[in-house]
């Protein structure tokens, strides 16, 4: 809470210190272990990590689309526009909220679709579900509407089409139009272009952004490529075992990431114009949620860890700008340079 | 030229009609380089790849092995050849039988060949293990026990055991996480550099193509559109396609703003390929003639050519003349 | 390389037998299906009479629990007055013997046709898998009556029954399972690596299909029972005075209103049997494959 903070946009989403627990016959595991962040209306925010960094289960717990049984938030907030989610009631989550004020788009929109029924029943389906379209001829209005709005050509004409008459990227506009029917404040997106090709890609971002423009609709946008993170995000969380090792816009986050996992990140992917130099390998392996570091969970792999990073978990470290990030290194006043 | 394919079609039959997934592709692989296969979903890349390995039989043209045929090769010399070419594939889950040990992985393709002895196996599967930085006890154990990167480790371990001149590179890393990338990319590297291999890798991602490799040709609905050094491709592509494929391109740059207006539309059907340029139902530079009439290739840069009815270049040699030859006859 | 690829797991995992109890490990069944295996090897040494000893004076015993029964016949006695356990232990021999030789030659050639098919594909399979069809078409009553009517009734001409009607079945799913083993890259490395077609049959597909094997011949023991009891039942089976679970069932028809127990103990036994097989099959799939809930 300090003076030079700059005053942020009011938060569409704001997410506090989130756990969630998987129950297994083997013993409990936290795959989200206190992760916070909030994105801003008409933003886009970032989470990118590793497969298995927790990045896809922190989405599926702010709709509380957990693995059953098993799956649970054990603790924290998400506040949408002064709600906390996890007080409600599954009801209560599923008429008001899920697909109504905060939506999701996945990475494969094939199996989103339904094959035997109509575009324009599945785009108006969360129209009836949530009463905002009252009648038939409403929902079909309303859904050509949705199918404009993702610039697909005469969409009342397209209503009556199948899944498997559209495109792969046609059917990723369709699966966006479903988010985006009700007007939601946020929207969730899991991996959503990294089926497609980078031709088809772009243009989807592209349309992302627009919608954002017209909408106002923050987005969360999962992905593991820092290219697409780069390209369409406004800030960027690093997510590493569970927890969020760093954030901040995403310039900064780019121009001069503080966290050694950050910093590896960026050295290892080859870049265009870039030729011919050994890339930086980071070693090892993500630690198993079954058997967490107990110190900082990047200690083991990183050049820089001395006996305190393997003892402790480090604080958060403001570096400005709504730059933060969880380092020893950066606590203690150090320029770590890993890569 | 160690691998050659020269105008190798494979079209399938199907019951909607005939699909033209490699319509006439030349090029050649130079010893101790690496030559890479772009483009996107459905470009053919992924069956010229299974053409080169000899798993798909071409409906026409050749593939060459040092400058022998060997499409249609049988029983021992097929066998004679496997021993030359080997493979990575993309899924390190399903390229690992999972019921073998990971010694007799690597000691398959030895083994079929047949003619060392098993102590001699024994050795080299410990020394492959070496190479790609797992301990030798590995070899005791089942796929199941490694992580994904550790099982691509293996997969090179394997290729790598009977000592062959090329490996085909399927998508060796996009399975992989960022970080693993990396590391299997550097060893990739490596062993190329210590056993002078040459490697044919199909990817999809330009900026490991880039970093990766000395030629590349850049693929479109089953024709090579663009190729040449890396540099020229990469530094001044020629092609409307490869232009908008490196512009499409995410870069991890937050100032690097992505073009729309680059490409239109889709790619097609290999079934129902477009009359005249392939490219031209999506190419925002078309003219009247793109529509009708198949463009030839012109030289567009030393050693590169591009398949485009705006350049202006000369054709170019048969693939098999070194760049500075070509330099000669570019204008 | 990197220090890292060396940080490997200890040790290899535990065999298949020391895996399978423990998880819902289905002990009724397996005892049943244990004790039916045993009894059709030692049962001439346990049961307490000869199976076809006649004693017309205790014919019609009712079982032990009900008015008038004895210890002497627990199980009661048939209209002759032969020891019903007996008879009912003597059976599970043909049981036993039906079962192993049905399911073995059944699947060895449903498997190797459905190899066959799968991988070789083209007209190979297209020809198997039409032949499948009409095989399918075909009701396997009827299918016995003709073969029953060619051939003598009796223990060889229900093991021809069943691998006719069952091949099938094993041809239709192993070819599907080879089918999608052949797109492993496994497969395609293994050509490329100089492996012929007989190598890459025993070492990588062959090995992945047992678990599917093992599974559709545990389910398909039930079905043998009944089918090789149906069959007998009709008089096209087991002849008397050989004695299995069927022929007792078409002995005791005749008297089903005074003597309940001669056809519902046979009945039970049958019962029991298929319930032990199908259960065990069902938790062996999901141990052998978590994911595939229904074959």
């Amino acid at each position: 809470m300090s003076l030079i903070e700059p005053i942020e946009p009011a938060a569409a989403l704001e997410v506090r210190n989130l756990v969630t627990e998987l129950r297994l016959r083997r013993g409990t595991l936290r795959p989200v272990d206190g992760v916070s962040f909030s994105v801003a209306k008409g933003q886009t925010l970032g989470i990118v990590g590793e497969s298995g960094s927790g990045k896809s289960m922190t989405c599926l717990s702010l709709l509380r689309l957990l693995p059953r049984p098993g799956g649970r938030i054990a603790g924290g907030e998400v506040v949408v526009a002064g709600t906390d989610l996890t007080k409600l009631s599954d009801r209560e989550l599923a008429r008001d909220w899920r697909g109504r004020r905060i939506s999701m788009v996945t990475q494969d929109p094939m199996s989103s679709l339904n094959p035997v029924y109509t575009i324009g029943d599945q785009v108006g389906a969360p129209l009836r579900y949530h009463r905002i379209a009252r009648t038939r001829s409403d929902a079909r209005a309303r859904a050509a509407e949705a199918l404009g709005k993702v610039r697909i050509p005469s969409p009342e004409a397209r209503l009556h089409d199948y899944p498997h008459q559209f495109s792969g990227g046609m059917r990723q506009r369709v699966v966006s139009a479903m988010a985006i029917a009700c007007a939601p404040e946020v929207m969730i997106a899991d991996e959503p272009t990294s089926s497609l090709d980078v031709t088809i890609q772009v243009k989807m971002m592209d349309l992302y952004r627009q919608i954002q423009e017209e909408t106002g609709v923050a987005i969360v946008l999962i992905t593991h490529d820092m290219g697409v993170a780069a390209s369409i995000c406004d800030r960027i969380a690093v997510m590493y075992a569970g927890r969020i090792v760093e954030q901040g816009p995403a310039k900064e986050l780019f121009r001069n990431p503080a966290h050694p996992y950050t910093q590896s990140l960026l050295s290892a992917i080859p870049k265009l114009g870039e030729k011919r130099k050994r890339l930086y390998a980071l070693g090892g392996q993500p630690p198993s949620l079954t058997a967490m570091p107990k110190g900082c969970r990047f200690a083991p792999r990183c050049a820089l860890a001395d006996a305190k990073c393997h003892a402790s978990y480090p604080g958060e470290t403001n570096l400005g700008a709504g730059h933060r990030t969880n380092c020893w290194r950066v606590a203690e006043g150090g320029a770590p340079h890993a890569a | 030229m160690l691998l050659e394919a020269q105008d190798l079609k494979k079209h399938f039959e199907t019951r909607k009609g005939v699909v033209k997934a490699v319509d006439g592709v030349s090029f050649a692989l130079e010893p101790g380089k690496t030559f890479a296969l772009v483009g996107e979903s459905g470009c053919g890349k992924s069956t010229l790849a299974k053409l080169m390995l000899l798993l798909e039989r071409p409906t026409s043209g050749s593939v060459r092995f040092r400058g022998r045929e060997v499409s249609s090769l049988r029983g021992r010399a097929l066998r004679q050849f496997r021993r030359e070419v080997q493979a990575v594939f993309q899924d390190p889950y399903s390229s690992l039988n999972p019921r073998l040990r990971v010694g007799k992985i690597i000691a398959e393709p030895m083994l079929a060949q047949g003619d060392l002895s098993r102590a001699e196996i024994r050795k080299r599967v410990e020394e492959a293990l070496e190479v790609v930085g797992l301990p030798t006890t590995a070899a005791r154990l089942y796929p199941h026990e490694f992580s994904g990167g550790q099982r691509q480790r293996i997969a090179v371990a394997r290729a790598l055991a009977v000592r062959p001149e090329v490996v085909i590179l399927d998508e060796p890393t996009s399975a992989l996480d960022v970080s693993i990338r990396a590391q299997i990319l550097n060893l990739l590297s490596d062993v190329q550099d210590e056993f002078g291999l040459s490697y044919l890798i199909i990817a999809h991602d330009l900026a490991l193509v880039e970093h990766f490799s000395d030629a590349t040709g850049v693929m479109y609905l089953g024709n090579m559109v663009e190729q040449g050094p890396t540099e020229a491709v990469f530094g001044a592509p020629a092609h409307p396609y490869t232009q908008a494929l490196l512009a499409s391109a995410p870069r991890p740059d937050p100032d690097h703003v992505l073009p729309t207006d680059v490409i239109i539309g889709e790619i097609g059907s290999a079934m129902n390929v477009p009359s005249g340029c392939p490219f031209h139902p999506r190419c925002p530079q078309r003219t009247a003639q793109c529509e009708t009439v198949q463009p030839e290739r012109h030289v567009s840069a030393p050693g590169a050519w591009a398949r485009c009815h705006l350049l202006h270049g000369p054709a170019p040699r048969p693939a098999s003349l070194r760049p500075d030859q070509l330099e000669r006859t570019s204008t | 390389m990197t220090a890292d690829a060396t940080d490997l797991p200890q040790g290899t995992r535990p065999s298949l037998l020391m895996r399978l109890p423990g998880r819902d490990f289905p002990w009724i069944s397996v005892t049943i299906l244990v004790g039916v295996l045993l009894l059709a090897f030692i049962g001439p040494w346990v049961s307490p009479w000869q199976p076809q000893a006649l004693d017309l004076r205790s014919a019609f015993n009712p079982p032990v629990w009900v008015e008038g029964g004895s210890w002497a016949h627990p199980l009661g006695t048939d209209n002759l007055g032969r020891d019903i356990l007996s008879r009912i232990i003597a059976g599970t021999r043909i049981s036993v013997i039906v079962a192993f030789w049905a399911i073995v030659l059944s699947g060895a050639l449903g498997t190797l046709i459905g190899m066959i098919a799968g991988y070789f594909g083209g007209w190979a399979d297209i020809v198997i898998m039409r032949l499948v069809d009409i095989q399918l078409s075909i009701p396997p009553l009827a299918l016995a009556l003709i073969l029953a009517a060619v051939l003598d009734p009796g223990l060889q001409t229900v093991v021809i029954v069943i691998v006719v009607t069952y091949w099938s079945w094993y041809a239709r799913i192993v070819r599907g399972e080879i089918l999608s083993l052949r797109e492993r890259e496994y497969v395609a490395l293994a050509r490329i690596a100089g492996c012929g077609p007989v190598t890459i049959f025993t070492r990588h597909l062959a090995p992945n299909i047992v678990n599917t094997l093992l599974v559709l011949a545990t389910l398909q023991v039930g079905q043998v029972i009944i089918f090789e009891a149906s069959l007998s039942f009709l008089g096209l089976g087991i002849q008397t005075p050989q004695i299995s679970w069927g022929v007792m069932l078409a002995d005791a028809r005749g008297y089903i209103t005074n003597a309940w127990w001669a056809i519902t103990m046979p009945g039970i036994a049958i019962m029991l049997t298929c319930l032990a097989s199908n259960l065990f099959g069902d938790w062996l799939r999901d141990v052998l494959d978590p994911r595939r809930k229904q074959l």
